[in-house]
């Protein structure tokens, strides 16, 4: 039945994309309301009828006929785009014309339209995100709200604002214009690389939520992999590294559900078909001459996925990585999870080193893992006392449940029976 | 057994496709339970929200219908029980109860009385 749920929200995205393309960017408010009608009619119509053995016809027949109501009903109360009178002349063509806009070529960029039109420069990052959730992947706000442990108010506001700046721009992007096309690239990227990490990363105590942003964020960069314009090196580097994360997933809960981190995971429930997925895009993002952080950040994510145990890793290169990765996007956390990995390479003591001269620290402030990484360091350098201490203010700064327990983990850990413990634990 | 229509009035629609397409799962549960202890005669129908109504005496026409939101009948479906307590116990498990809506469960005239 969870396949159900991915169709719902896949045709949400398709349909919406295509009715704004049809009845123009300034009612997509009107696009949105036909779709939500087809699916709300389809969630009552199957719980007495069974499901369709083909649920996402069913769904684009629905849309279309109901598409139709909106047009009759809406035709003189709105302008539509105006390359589109033909749907309006009348009855007799409205039905036919509309049959056409939803073939298959006609809706094959729709899709990338729409999310082009999200990533915007007059929006900030966190609305575009906002906005590819509620409009490409069908997420209520509600459902938003709960992934990025906001309000719903403040989700509400965001994608309400973001909507009206949609509508003023009152053109969809054009992704016939090859260089229109390339200088949004960079500002799409960003937006999935963001919503993979909210996915990956991110504060939401329900794991499957989280499983489902990496997938979405997956599933969007594939279709931006799809037109020849997207398939750039910094596309094929991106999805390389949503690839080689999404891997490690399976393995960073334990049966009960607890964090793992790199080193205690079973490796063996990586998915190793997403690895070679991941490798061989890699191979093909190593065309061009640009070195985006994307390259950078699935090379590192490369070297983890092949090490068979923690042990195995090639750190030294990890290390080196991270020094291209702060050249090109410098950063407490990717300063943090450097000194993670010189700890690694060189040992606690100069992984402390490292620690403790990350400019711009006061930044890190709220974040649980940075005073987790030097507990780590002084647990294995033998100073359980100083130890205990990090984790205590790293427990306080935990976000959810499971980071709780985790952290939980890591103070008894260094109760005064259990000293002199071995194997520095590096971050998930 | 006896025959009961279970009549499905009022209730939230879903504000999302996903609020809309989990609704759906619980119903469709709901009905799996139903049928797999025998008590489904018919799963009935979804009625749209829109309609007619054709008055007393002067059998004029309007649009209906009239109740009130909460009251409209959005669908029905034809069980059988032992009795209209059992019909009603059965009816718990439905979603709808959930959304702010309730069942109406009326026994079908037995005809050898």
């Amino acid at each position: 039945m969870d396949g159900l749920g991915q169709i719902f929200r896949r045709e949400h995205g398709r349909l919406v994309a295509t009715l704004t393309r049809i009845f123009g960017l300034h009612n997509l408010a009107l696009a949105e309301d036909v779709v939500q009608d087809a699916f709300l009619r389809a969630a009552e119509v199957w719980r007495y009828r069974g499901v369709p053995a083909e649920p996402a016809a069913w769904l684009l027949v629905a849309a279309k006929r109901r598409a139709l109501d909106a047009l009759r009903r809406e035709r003189t109360a709105r302008t539509f785009a105006p390359e589109l009178e033909r749907l309006l002349e009348s009855e007799w063509t409205a039905a036919p014309t509309l049959a056409q806009e939803f073939g298959a070529t006609a809706i094959k960029d729709d899709l990338l339209r729409m999310m082009f039109t999200c990533c915007q420069p007059r929006l900030a990052e966190e609305a575009r995100v906002a906005l590819i959730l509620n409009i490409l992947c069908g997420f209520g706000i509600e459902e938003i709200a709960g992934a990025f442990v906001s309000t719903r108010t403040a989700i509400e506001k965001r994608v309400t604002r973001a909507k009206k700046v949609l509508a003023e721009s009152k053109l969809l992007f054009d992704v016939t214009a090859a260089g229109d096309f390339a200088a949004r690239v960079p500002s799409v990227l960003r937006s999935l690389y963001l919503l993979f990490s909210e996915g990956y990363h991110g504060a939401s105590a329900q794991a499957a939520v989280r499983a489902e942003l990496c997938r979405e964020a997956m599933r969007l960069t594939a279709a931006v992999l799809e037109h020849p314009f997207g398939a750039v090196s910094a596309t094929y580097a991106l999805a390389a590294l949503m690839c080689f994360d999404a891997a490690r997933l399976p393995g960073r809960l334990d049966e009960s559900g607890a964090l793992c981190t790199l080193a205690e995971q079973d490796r063996s429930k990586w998915d190793r078909a997403l690895i070679n997925e991941g490798a061989i895009l890699l191979e093909r993002s190593a065309s061009g001459r640009e070195l985006s952080e994307y390259h950078v950040e699935a090379a590192i994510a490369s070297i983890h996925s092949r090490a068979a145990r923690i042990e195995d890793t090639d750190w030294r290169m990890v290390v080196s990585l991270y020094d291209q990765l702060m050249a090109l996007k410098a950063s407490p956390i990717v300063a943090l999870n450097r000194s993670i990995a010189v700890a690694q390479a060189e040992g606690a003591d100069r992984g402390i080193e490292e620690l403790l001269s990350i400019p711009d620290a006061a930044r890190l402030a709220r974040y649980p893992f940075y005073p987790a990484a030097l507990g780590e360091c002084e647990l294995r350098r033998g100073n359980a006392a100083v130890a205990r201490e990090y984790f205590l203010a790293a427990r306080a700064l935990a976000r959810n449940a499971t980071e709780r327990a985790f952290l939980d983990g890591r103070i008894q850990h260094c109760s005064p029976r259990t000293v002199g413990q071995p194997a520095v634990r590096a971050a998930v | 057994m006896n025959q009961f229509v279970f009549l499905y009035r009022g209730g939230e629609r879903p504000a999302s496709p996903r609020e809309g397409e989990q609704t759906m799962q619980k119903w469709v549960a709901w009905f799996k339970e139903l049928a797999d202890k025998g008590h489904v005669v018919d799963r009935g129908q979804p009625l749209e929200p829109t309609g007619k109504i054709v008055h007393s005496r002067t059998k004029a026409i309007t649009d209906g219908p009239f109740a009130e939101v909460k009251d409209v009948i959005g669908g029905f479906s034809l069980i059988k029980a032992k009795d209209v307590n059992q019909a009603a116990d059965l009816a718990k498990g439905c979603p709808l109860l959930d959304r702010g809506g309730q069942v109406e469960v009326r026994p079908v005239m037995n005809m050898d009385m």
